[in-house]
């Protein structure tokens, strides 16, 4: 009952003109920016965060819950359209998506997409109201050799995901590390890794990583291989749906709902794995499975549905324990900490009005998405056909005066580029980005915990390791990384059961 | 997303190596670093700023090992594709040079001249660089952009953009 009286304490403090004004101008740009090729929801929460950097804690909020949401839509509109996703977690709405589209069914298709995210944004967004609190409790009885427990598990999530290569991901969240360490350090004041810069003594600005390595890293790979034709665009009316596209589509929401939400909740979850399994789910339960790949309703309601709910999902360990699992919640944590709020349990006792602000945002912002898609559908359609040129230099454009803008100084401006190459390298050699960012973000936290749980045991290494809570959590992260080899010694024993690979 | 090529008919990419000898420098720098700070340890801070930089320096010396072996079994990372992306070409580094060039004009004239001028540039060189050529036209496009995002951000938001040579003007 608290929660409901603090929830509607949030839509108390969201309901004012200005507030939902902005709520929709988060959403309109949101989806926009998020529309374009080749920007991701990540790279758009990072384009845009310079337009929140006037504004109070609360209002920024309330866009980037706008920014969050219409990012997540907007992409999914861009692979239904173009047939080539931005991220892995669009990839299966790609496959039918775009066969519908292809076969003159793309009204139905974005508008299944925006319902569908509707409906599983708006019941993740609920179960995050009732769920979070509960995991906030049970975070604050933790102590530091837990939370570092939970960090390595959120380390060792990122770096394992499905059918990437494992070595390559450890790389890349060496290198993230390392560059949280740059700065001064905040027990003993010593400078690690600044070179003698005095600006490095305050650290690499998470934003400039960010903004480095999503939006320069990108623009710069895909300038190095720019596609002479850009693919078509399939144009597009008003999106609709018939009455049978009704029926066949509101039970794969929901269950993609289910798959989403609680995988995407988990420390070490994620997009891609539910919407996989709704897909897959979907064709086995599915009265037309001769349609799957051919463009069936059922392939896009649902795994539509579990990315969006898995999105909400990811919002719980983020508010509830300050860890990001996905690119677009770690820049958004980026951007919570340059307004100097830390996420974590203690967020909700000090921060409850922003906390329950944003959750009220989240709900409205996602009404406002659906009210907007429909209709704006084919404009959003248009910005498909914006010249590559103008994109990618917009983007470059956009990404440097959001860096400079953080610190204005010019020496962010070389950081950028720096990572900038950094990311394009990543590309290039198929090193994940996504556990650079988060041992950027957990990097500094995980050391501090680590360094508390050694000062409460008295330098005793056995102080790390902790109690049962962490114990839980090393046998998982055990699990995650035997996993290759479990998977292998099963698939001897059954090899008839022939499961479907990931395309990766 | 579509299916990697065998691994046996692909070339073997051996710029990999490139990566694990990046990795090992980075190691050998946060070590090298680690070493130069003081031990300060005390009982409120047992283990000082020391010990986790020299973790990760071997961690990543070990990676370039690893990493290095891997390549040499024949393991190779698929690059990333894209809506734009056309995976299959070779890096265009002209491109690529031209963007960094437009990149390092506005990062040393962005204090001195101010984010209108710089910005300009930088819009303008980026888009010269992707290849178009409506020079004029993207002239207007590139100063339209740097004066709206300066009153709206700087001026209107109080973001930090330098007014540079323009001030008083803008």
């Amino acid at each position: 009952m608290d929660n409901l009286t603090n929830l509607l304490n949030g839509f108390g403090d969201v309901l004012t003109p200005i507030n939902l004004l902005l709520a929709l101008l988060g959403v309109t740009v949101g989806t926009a920016v998020g529309v374009l090729p080749g920007i991701g929801p990540a790279m758009t929460v990072a384009l845009l965060l310079p337009i929140t950097y006037g504004m109070e804690p609360v209002q920024a909020f309330i866009m980037f819950a706008g920014i969050f949401y219409g990012g997540m839509y907007g992409g999914s509109t861009t692979s239904i359209l173009l047939n080539t996703p931005g991220e892995s977690s669009s990839v299966v709405t790609a496959i039918e998506g775009n066969k519908m589209a292809r076969a003159g069914r793309a009204a139905q298709a974005l508008a299944t997409a925006a319902i569908g995210s509707f409906v599983a944004g708006t019941i993740g967004t609920l179960l995050l109201v009732l769920v979070a609190p509960q995991v906030v409790k049970f975070a604050i009885s933790l102590g530091a050799p837990d939370y570092l427990a939970i960090m390595l598990l959120a380390f060792a999530g990122a770096t394992s995901v499905l059918g990437s290569s494992r070595i390559r991901g450890f790389a890349a969240l060496l290198l993230g590390l390392v560059i949280g360490l740059v700065g001064i350090d905040k027990v003993t004041g010593q400078q690690r890794l600044t070179l003698g810069i005095p600006q490095l003594a305050d650290g690499i600005d998470v934003v400039v990583v960010a903004v480095g390595i999503f939006a320069v890293g990108e623009a710069l790979w895909v300038a190095a291989h720019l596609r002479r034709n850009p693919g078509t665009v399939i144009p597009v009316g008003r999106p609709w749906m018939g009455k049978s596209d009704w029926r066949r589509s509101w039970k794969p929401w929901l269950r993609g709902t289910a798959y989403g939400f609680p995988i995407g909740a988990l420390p070490a979850g994620g997009a891609e794995i539910p919407t996989f399994l709704s897909y897959a789910t979907e064709k086995k339960l599915s009265k037309h499975p001769e349609e799957f790949g051919h463009g069936a309703i059922e392939g896009v309601a649902g795994p539509e549905a579990a990315n969006n709910a898995s999105a909400a999902g990811t919002l719980v360990p983020m508010l509830a324990l300050g860890l990001p699992t996905n690119a677009t919640a770690a820049v958004m944590l980026a951007a919570f900490t340059s307004y100097g709020i830390q996420p974590g349990p203690l967020l909700f006792q000090r921060e409850p009005k922003l906390v329950w602000a944003l959750i009220a945002s989240l709900f409205i912002g996602n009404l406002f998405l659906l009210l907007l898609n429909l209709p704006l559908a084919p404009a959003w359609a248009k910005l498909l056909q914006i010249p590559r040129p103008y994109l990618y230099a917009g983007i470059i454009f956009f990404a440097s005066m959001g860096a400079y803008a953080v610190n204005a100084q010019p020496l962010d401006l070389l950081l950028l580029l720096v990572l900038g190459l950094l990311g394009f390298a990543m590309r290039r050699f198929g090193l994940p980005v996504l556990p650079l960012i988060i041992g950027v973000i957990l990097g500094p936290i995980a050391e501090r915990q680590a360094r508390m749980a050694l000062q409460l045991s008295n330098g005793d290494v056995s102080g790390l390791i902790g109690g049962p809570v962490a114990y839980v959590i090393y046998a998982v992260i055990l699990l995650m990384i035997a996993w290759p080899l479990i998977a292998k010694l099963r698939r001897k024993i059954m090899t008839k059961d022939v499961a479907y690979s990931a395309p990766q | 997303m579509s299916a990697a090529e065998a691994p046996g008919e692909a070339r073997r990419d051996t710029a990999q190596y490139g990566v694990c000898g990046f990795l090992a420098v980075v190691g050998v720098l946060v070590i090298v670093d680690a070493a130069r700070i003081q031990h300060i340890a005390n009982s409120n801070d047992p283990i000082g700023p020391k010990p986790v930089p020299i973790v990760l320096g071997v961690l990543l010396l070990v990676v370039a090992v690893l990493y290095a072996v891997d390549v040499a079994r024949g393991g190779t990372g698929e690059a990333e594709a894209g809506e734009d992306v056309d995976v299959t070409s070779a890096v265009d580094w002209r491109t690529v040079l031209l963007l960094i060039a437009a990149f390092v004009v506005n990062l040393v004239l962005i204090d001195p001249l101010g984010w209108v001028i710089s910005g300009t540039l930088l819009f303008w060189g980026s888009a010269f660089a992707l290849g178009s050529r409506h020079h004029i036209r993207n002239v207007f496009i590139a100063v339209a952009l740097s004066l709206i995002t300066f009153y709206a951000f700087a001026i209107g938001l109080g973001v930090n953009l330098p007014a540079g040579v323009l001030q008083g003007i803008l």
